[in-house]
């Protein structure tokens, strides 16, 4: 029997959840050995997509066929069964096992009907030199940093008895330059072996590196599949988006009407600042009516700045002056006290509140200023969260709402509008723009924008070189813990890029 | 839908399930213990049943309303009873602190007097109460220890210490000022019921008057997150342990002038397990969170209506150990997911 | 060969240093008290806390898979009323002793599976499942019950001796303990099961998605505990020949402090069940010196357990954030 290039067909797909149509009538098919990426906004549909192709949720209507054979996926271990692997993007392993053990967990090699150790640990060995690398597999998984931490995920995947498809949910979000590419080096070499790999991200870049075919969905229906070769990137996005990115435009536009040549005042000033293992001495200089990027490859020091300048951690060495004084104290309160804010890189983790209301997630950082005795009255509450809400945008029926309720992007607005409300004098941006969809990205960059208009002072951290280069007047680019260069707000993506990596 | 419907509203209040299930015990207590509702009035005092209920479950609501707010940070306090032992311990201590090794004539010992004044009494049971919840408070926030193990030493180690204090005996106090705490009465009513509003409401206007309550609920919620916005993690759990050895020490008086004597191994004995049972009934998460005070003391009476129902009943004293058991995992099945799910459907039948 | 004896050495850090602070007890024991040195007090703590040992093999397990067991005082207590109340109607030990086993073995199916299918947190299922079963046995019977049993009591006399060892013995009910523990060990490291467990403790949601059978593990874990609680029970009536509605009050926690004094993180995913026989026999040990000394009442065994548990936890944070900062 001729094995037939379609390994995998969904056809008619919906799905929904009390409230709201996460699929609709969707299509999906994927080739034996081809990349296929999955795009779409956020709330498009993909995650849901997913979670129907690895049986964690059940279609309400649709039909999916393996290898032209009519199935039903139960549960997430009949989908592997099934030969269907997912790596997602938490890293959904168990950190206190070892690397052996988190590869063959649930399949471990016995012998007298005892685990033996020793075979799994050959088989380990073997299952990560497929992918060409090579560690000390008895070492606990937490030991190692998330890229390595991904590869054993999809070398376990592999090992599990006949993986036809790979399934890559946004494996790129941790990952730096360098990590990334050996990613691929990886998913070409399985792609060869007639694998099927759907790999959803937000990267557009990296889509037209490695995808053969490229799927896109929006509000839970199929726009389109197209071969990647013949689409034109701004085609894609605007495929994406269903509108014209002339918000994009519109953004570089204000930058240039706001760079003027006017003198400015310092804000703040780090001299000698580092913390050993974490930042080399390093100088900064923050003026009013500037904002200034942070670019630099993950591990190079970027957040590790922010950190130290917002007082998470405490510096070894150096000084920091805001508006002349030195900063004595390094905590978040101290530096909420002294005009200083920061949005944090994860928000989840570090940033929403979830079961407070939405109001409440907006004047916490105020209110921890004003300490424990001199507490905010609910007018005042009130009325600071409906200006935020109007000024962001924040989709949401009330401010009364549970935070965690709201959409990854509208959280993500949610905390920036904490900040602005303790009206800080410098605003650190960790990668504010992450997963969230095209649109509220140029809304944020734009509002950056306005910010150093009223002459704040924006220190702006993130990984996507074009945002950078729009919005920032000095780019800071860092390297290996320390700072590599500084450029000027103009620098083309391509100088960037090599300063990054090192050969500039 | 715009509009909560009313139905929706009292699902969704915290005060809905442990209010029900109190109605729920006193009802059926109209129909099959009526006598547990006489309320007789001798000497200008009220006396009966339910006053009991509100008497006795006075240091069970005390210890409830500072474990809530431990609950609350995502902890635990597992050294409540031993506190309690401990602040009695201090206060007869104080009143008779001639004890031991000495010889003293059986006529000064049961002298109706104290050898401290009562306001140092008060102060030092308080203090003794406070400073051991500062300790937990201490170990779980500064010394990063996890609140059961922390909470677990003092638990372990707490009633020797009140045995080191009275010198392993069991102290009788015959100080009469004392006795007005547990046995007095204004108004009518127990001084106690007095004593559970003071602190009920000191602990309300801490909370929601100040910006402490919010802060209490969002360490419980996310700490990472409120450490980044400002919120001092440790402070606001040292606090929330403080006011909870200072809850317990307040019981302790209560108790330990109830019963005119001060015992290091059985006073507050399961106290520790009845509060965090009451708090669970309020509603607050054991992972910390929104809380509501008021739901946590009803679950508190709840528990000792319960208590004083069985035995009304006639039930054997034996068996109330087990049906306590049975009665707090029918309210815990209420709370949980699968209960909602399935209320939620049959509400939703009746109409949108 | 060096390298891997150093690695071993850095995993098994903290079971070390248990082992070692136990040694050292023992010895600073024998100096100040020389009737220590017998070899008898040495079997006399396998033959004293045989029942918290058993326990305690049972909480690593649930604490390891991130749950918690407070009901196994509880179901112990129980188990020695219920066996008594049944002997003493005459019934066979034949049939007493494998009902209790199945008694345990359905009561902690019952915790595991609440805890599980109606997602109530441990802590407090378990609790309810403490008072529960308590509860049940005031019911049996609020006074002690002894037991005239034949059988039992041939079990409690007779000692066994020890080869190689004069006049040193123990009884056949303290063997249960130990081979419970190889048992115990064996199931943690050799099989699939044990590793599952260890899974879980560690999140419990990457377990269900890397395919393990999350349901199947977590409701074996309370299984195996309550088996372990009704074991103690067994032994524990047999031992003291009675039954006993208050027996074992406490005992759940000086089990978890066995076990976090072994090296188990009450967080799950990290622990060590040779651990936890150190645990056991450090704070017998204790009670041992007390008792040898004998003027010092027993709230300082209670109060040193205590001081013990935090010097512990205190190691081990050190330990476990100096090994998280490594990273």
């Amino acid at each position: 029997m001729e094995k037939s290039a379609e390994l995998l067909r969904a056809s008619n797909i919906s799905k929904s959840f009390p409230g709201v149509t996460a699929l609709d009538n969707v299509e999906f098919s994927l080739r034996r050995g081809e990349i296929h990426a999955l795009m779409g906004e956020n709330g498009a549909g993909k995650s849901t997509l997913i979670k129907v192709l690895t049986g964690v949720e059940h279609p309400d209507t649709g039909t999916l066929e393996l290898e032209n054979k009519h199935i039903m996926v139960h549960s997430p271990q009949h989908s592997q069964e099934l030969g269907i692997s997912t790596v997602f993007q938490e890293v959904n392993m168990c950190t206190n096992l070892s690397v052996a053990e988190n590869i063959m967990l649930g399949r471990e090699p016995r012998r007298l009907g005892m685990i033996d150790w020793n075979a799994m640990e050959q088989k380990a060995k073997q299952a990560m030199k497929r992918l060409d690398i090579e560690i000390d597999v008895s070492r606990p998984l937490g030991n190692y940093s998330i890229a390595i931490q991904q590869m054993v995920s999809i070398a376990r995947s592999l090992e599990i008895a006949s993986a036809k498809i790979l399934i890559l949910d946004e494996p790129t979000s941790s990952l730096d330059v360098n990590e990334t590419r050996l990613l691929f080096d990886v998913m070409r070499k399985l792609k060869n072996e007639g694998i099927g790999i759907v790999f959803i991200t937000h990267f557009i870049n990296q889509v037209f590196q490695v995808a053969d075919r490229i799927t896109v969905l929006r509000n839970g229906q199929l726009v389109g599949a197209y071969e990647a070769k013949s689409l034109p990137r701004l085609q894609l996005v605007a495929k994406m988006l269903g509108r014209n990115i002339s918000d994009l435009e519109a953004v570089s536009k204000t930058k240039k009407k706001h760079s003027t040549t006017e003198k400015k005042e310092s804000l703040l000033e780090a001299k000698g600042l580092g913390l050993k293992g974490s930042l080399e001495p390093m100088d900064l200089r923050l003026m009013e009516s500037e904002v200034v990027g942070i670019a630099g490859l993950l591990g190079s020091g970027r957040t590790e700045i922010a950190n130290l300048l917002f007082g998470i951690d405490d510096p070894d060495t150096g000084s920091v002056t805001m508006q002349g004084r030195k900063v004595e104290r390094f905590s978040p309160l101290d530096s909420i006290k002294n005009g200083i804010a920061l949005c944090p890189e994860d928000r989840k983790a570090e940033g929403i509140v979830g079961d407070l209301t939405i109001r409440e997630n907006i004047i916490l950082a105020l209110q921890a200023r004003y300490g424990w005795w001199k507490h905010l009255s609910s007018q005042k509450q009130n009325e600071i969260a409906e200006k935020f809400i109007k000024l962001l945008d924040i989709v949401t029926p009330s401010p009364e709402q549970l935070a965690k309720n709201l959409s990854g992007g509208n959280q993500q607005k949610l905390i920036l509008a904490r900040w602005l409300a303790t009206n800080p004098h410098v605003l650190i941006l960790d990668e504010p723009t992450r997963g969230i969809d095209v649109g509220a990205k140029a809304e944020i960059q734009k509002l950056v924008l306005d910010l150093a208009l009223q002459g704040k002072s924006c220190l702006f951290i993130s990984s996507e070189l074009d945002e950078v280069a729009r919005t920032c007047n000095r780019i800071m680019v860092m390297r290996d813990h320390k700072k590599a260069a500084e450029l000027p707000g103009d620098a083309k993506e391509q100088t960037i890029m090599q300063t990054m990596e090192g050969s500039l | 839908m715009n509009k909560t419907s009313l139905l929706d509203r009292i699902r969704g209040n915290r005060l809905t399930l442990p209010l029900a299930a109190l109605v729920l015990i006193l009802v059926f207590d109209a129909f099959y213990a009526p006598s547990f509702f006489k309320i007789r009035i001798q000497d200008g005092h009220l006396y009966g049943n339910l006053i009991d209920v509100l008497n006795n479950g006075a240091p069970l609501a005390l210890v409830a309303l500072g474990m809530t707010l431990v609950i609350a940070t995502g902890g635990v306090d597992l050294s409540v009873g031993a506190v309690i032992a401990i602040s009695a311990a201090m206060g007869a201590v104080l009143i008779n602190p001639a004890l031991g090794n000495e010889l003293i004539s059986n006529a000064i010992l049961t002298r109706d007097a104290t050898n401290t004044p009562l306001p140092i009494i008060l102060l030092a049971t308080l203090a003794a109460g406070s400073l051991c919840g500062f300790w937990n408070g201490f170990l779980v926030s500064r010394a990063r220890i996890q609140p059961i193990v922390a909470t677990l030493i003092l638990m372990v180690a707490g009633r020797g210490i009140a045995q080191l204090i009275t010198n392993g005996q069991i102290m009788t106090i015959y100080y009469t000022p004392y006795f007005w705490f547990g046995n007095g009465y204004i108004l009518g009513l127990p001084v106690s019921i007095y004593i559970v509003a003071a602190v009920f409401l000191l602990a309300w206007v801490l909370v929601r008057k100040t910006s402490i309550g919010m802060f209490i609920e969002s360490v419980g919620i996310n700490a990472k997150a409120s450490f980044y916005s400002g919120i001092s993690e440790k402070n606001v759990k040292l606090l929330a342990y403080t006011f909870c050895g200072f809850c317990a020490a307040v019981a302790g008086l209560i108790l330990s002038s109830y019963v005119h004597s001060a015992d290091g191994n059985n006073n507050g004995l399961n106290y520790e397990l009845d509060a965090i049972l009451a708090v669970v009934m309020g509603g607050t998460l054991m992972t910390g969170g929104r809380f509501s005070l008021l739901a946590s003391v009803i679950g508190a009476m709840v528990i000792w209506t319960f208590a004083l129902t069985v035995y009304t009943l006639g039930v054997p004293a034996n068996a109330l150990l087990a049906a306590k058991a049975v009665l707090v995992m029918i309210v815990i099945l209420l709370y949980s997911d699968v209960a909602k799910r399935l209320t939620g459907r049959l509400f939703r039948r009746k109409g949108a | 060969m060096a390298r891997r004896f150093a690695s071993l050495l850095i995993k098994n850090g903290t079971l070390l240093i248990t082992f070692a602070i136990f040694i050292l007890e023992y010895f600073i024991g024998g100096q100040l008290y020389p009737a220590m040195k017998q070899p008898q007090v040495f079997f006399n703590l396998f033959i004293n806390n045989g029942s918290l040992l058993l326990v305690s093999i049972g909480m690593t397990l649930v604490i390891i898979s991130g749950g918690i067991d407070l009901s196994v005082g509880g179901l112990l207590a129980l188990t020695s009323v219920a066996s008594a109340a049944l002997l003493k109607l005459g019934v066979s030990p034949a049939i007493v002793i494998p009902l209790m086993i199945v008694m345990g073995i359905a009561f902690g199916g019952a915790m595991g599976s609440i805890i599980h299918f109606l997602k109530v947190q441990p802590f407090i299922a378990t609790l309810m499942g403490l008072f529960f079963a308590r509860g049940l046995a005031y019911i049996i019977s609020l006074r002690s019950v002894t037991i005239t049993n034949s059988f039992y009591k041939y079990l409690a006399l007779t000692p066994l001796h020890i080869p190689f060892l004069s006049k040193v013995y123990i009884y056949i009910p303290t063997l249960v303990a130990p081979i419970m523990l190889l048992a115990a060990f064996f199931l943690a490291k050799y099989t699939r099961f044990g590793r599952t467990v260890y899974a879980i403790g560690n999140n419990e949601q990457s377990a269900l998605l890397m395919g393990l059978p999350v349901t199947r593990t977590k409701i074996s874990v309370y299984v195996f505990s309550g088996l372990c609680s009704a074991l103690a029970g067994i032994v524990f009536s047999i031992s003291l020949l009675a039954g006993y509605g208050q027996f074992a009050t406490g005992m759940e926690l000086d089990a978890i402090a066995a076990a976090v004094i072994g090296g188990t993180l009450l967080t799950g995913g990290v622990g060590n069940i040779f651990g936890t026989l150190f645990g056991v026999l450090i704070s017998g040990t204790i009670v041992s010196i007390l008792q040898f000394n004998g003027t010092l009442s027993s709230w300082w065994t209670r109060m040193s357990v205590g001081v013990l548990t935090l010097i512990f936890i205190g190691i081990q944070s050190f330990f476990y954030s100096r090994e998280r900062r490594s990273q």
